[in-house]
């Protein structure tokens, strides 16, 4: 067993774990946090990302055991301080960015971080960025929509579907 | 997953003697190990963590060459050679998607050396030299067909050294579901002549395609490469394309490459 200390949306948490405790058991399982989904386990569908010292990773291929010290954003600490939704994730309700939700923690982690290194992507830009986010439902389009809204975008002109 | 310990060392030397421990085994990015370990693919009892290491992160320009650290991301290579060395920053840019790139390290893919990875074509191309804890390796030397190099047990990539070409592409036919390189060409243009290195197709892993270098080394255009082309055998077949199929990309992503390269 390992002692591990992490900051988690902003709180100081110690916990025991093991070596083979993966983050996304940790967040889960340990802390309750479950709002960080587990889709495939083997870092293909993106919807377990978390932001881990400011970067944008898979929660589900990192050992907790490696974010000692770190410090870490889930999809609980989005929100904005007074429980209303942030400015991205309020899109993605208004643009039916989701449909079942299961993809969507991961969704909005991965575009937060877009947002912060390309503050304008264009539509190209932001299907690019999610190549590894995967949505059974959406088809995307609604995703790539909210996340241009976001964005400050004009999105009058795309159809809904 | 089996059960193991996992130590996280700040300095190159204690990851070494943590390494020295019976069954221990590095861990880069994890992002093929993690998977392999849930797997049971593999089976260590002590990972031993390189992501703390300072000292094998990061890049530095030589006079003509750039060099990177083991531990060094996918995305700070994208970033950090965008400058010195525009074809290999695109190349680490468009490996698997954006966090799976800031994880994964390029010491990780060397050690991997999958015959689908991208890193494998630029340092071949380049004619780079691995460096290890113990010493230096020349990249025709390095890679010894597929999953396999020259490390020894216990030896740790530390940094890449590349020597910075005149020009050169690295052109990828995307398998759309893994991400990897159906087929990969990495073409560079050296003062002493041109390099090819294709991975994705071989049964053997990555290598190089000579003729189509002795073609582009006399004449650095894609008509140079007509007529030249590539037999089936050896070339890998699966679901997503025969062994026929992937000769016949290697010839078009190589002209594509050399296009790309101007
Ligand atoms: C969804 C997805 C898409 C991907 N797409 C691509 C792609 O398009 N192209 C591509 O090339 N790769 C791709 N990869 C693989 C990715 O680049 C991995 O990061 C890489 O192959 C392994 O690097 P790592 O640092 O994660 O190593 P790890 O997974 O930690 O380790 C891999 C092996 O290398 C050893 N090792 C690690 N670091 C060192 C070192 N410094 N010295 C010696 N041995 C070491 C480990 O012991 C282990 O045996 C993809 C991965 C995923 C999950
Ligand atoms: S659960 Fe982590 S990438 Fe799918
Ligand atoms: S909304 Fe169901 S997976 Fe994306």
């Amino acid at each position: 067993m390992t002692k591990v200390t992490m900051t988690v949306n902003g709180k100081a948490v110690s916990k025991e774990v093991s070596g083979n405790t993966l983050m996304t058991e940790f967040l889960r399982d340990e802390l309750r946090l479950t709002g960080t989904h587990v889709g495939c386990d083997t870092s293909q569908c993106g919807a377990c990302v978390i932001h881990v010292d400011g970067k944008n990773v898979k929660a589900c291929t990192m050992f907790a055991a490696e974010a000692h010290g770190a410090e870490v954003t889930t999809i609980e600490g989005m929100a904005n301080a007074d429980g209303s939704l942030s400015v991205l994730q309020q899109a993605f309700q208004d643009h039916h960015g989701l449909q079942c939700g299961f993809c969507t923690p991961g969704m909005v982690m991965t575009a937060a971080k877009l947002l912060e290194e390309n503050p304008k992507p264009s539509e190209h830009e932001i299907r690019d960025y999610l190549e590894g986010n995967i949505c059974r439902c959406t088809g995307y389009h609604n995703i790539v929509k909210a996340i241009l809204a976001a964005s400050g975008q004009d999105v009058s002109g795309i159809a809904a579907e | 997953m089996y059960s193991f310990e996992i130590e996280t060392p700040t300095s190159l030397a204690d990851a070494l003697s943590a390494l020295g421990q019976d069954e221990a085994q590095a861990l880069g990015g994890g992002q093929t190990l993690i998977p392999s370990l849930k797997a049971r693919l593999a089976s260590p009892a002590v990972l031993v963590s390189l992501a703390k290491i300072d000292e094998i992160k990061g890049i530095t320009a030589g006079d003509g060459t750039v060099t990177i650290g083991g531990g060094t991301t996918h995305a700070a290579v994208a970033a950090g050679v965008a400058g010195s060395y525009p074809a290999l920053a695109a190349l680490a840019g468009n490996i698997g998607d954006p966090a799976v790139r800031n994880r994964g390290t390029i010491g990780g893919s060397l050690a991997n050396n999958d015959p689908a990875a991208c890193y494998p074509a630029a340092v071949l191309a380049s004619g780079a030299t691995i460096v290890t804890n113990t010493r230096e390796i020349a990249a025709d030397d390095y890679f010894q067909g597929m999953f396999t190099t020259a490390l020894e047990e216990g030896e740790i990539v530390t940094a890449v050294t590349f020597p910075i070409p005149e020009k050169a592409a690295y052109l990828k036919f995307e398998q759309p579901a893994s991400r990897f390189a159906l087929v990969g060409v990495f073409v560079a243009k050296y003062p002493d002549g041109v390099r090819v290195a294709v991975t994705g197709a071989s049964e053997s892993g990555v290598f190089r395609w000579t003729e189509a270098e002795a073609a582009l080394s006399a004449d650095f255009s894609v008509a140079a490469l007509d007529g030249l082309s590539l037999p089936a055998e050896g070339m890998m077949g699966d679901l997503h394309g025969s062994g026929a199929y992937r000769a016949h990309l290697v010839a078009v992503m190589t002209k594509r490459a050399v296009t790309a390269a101007g």
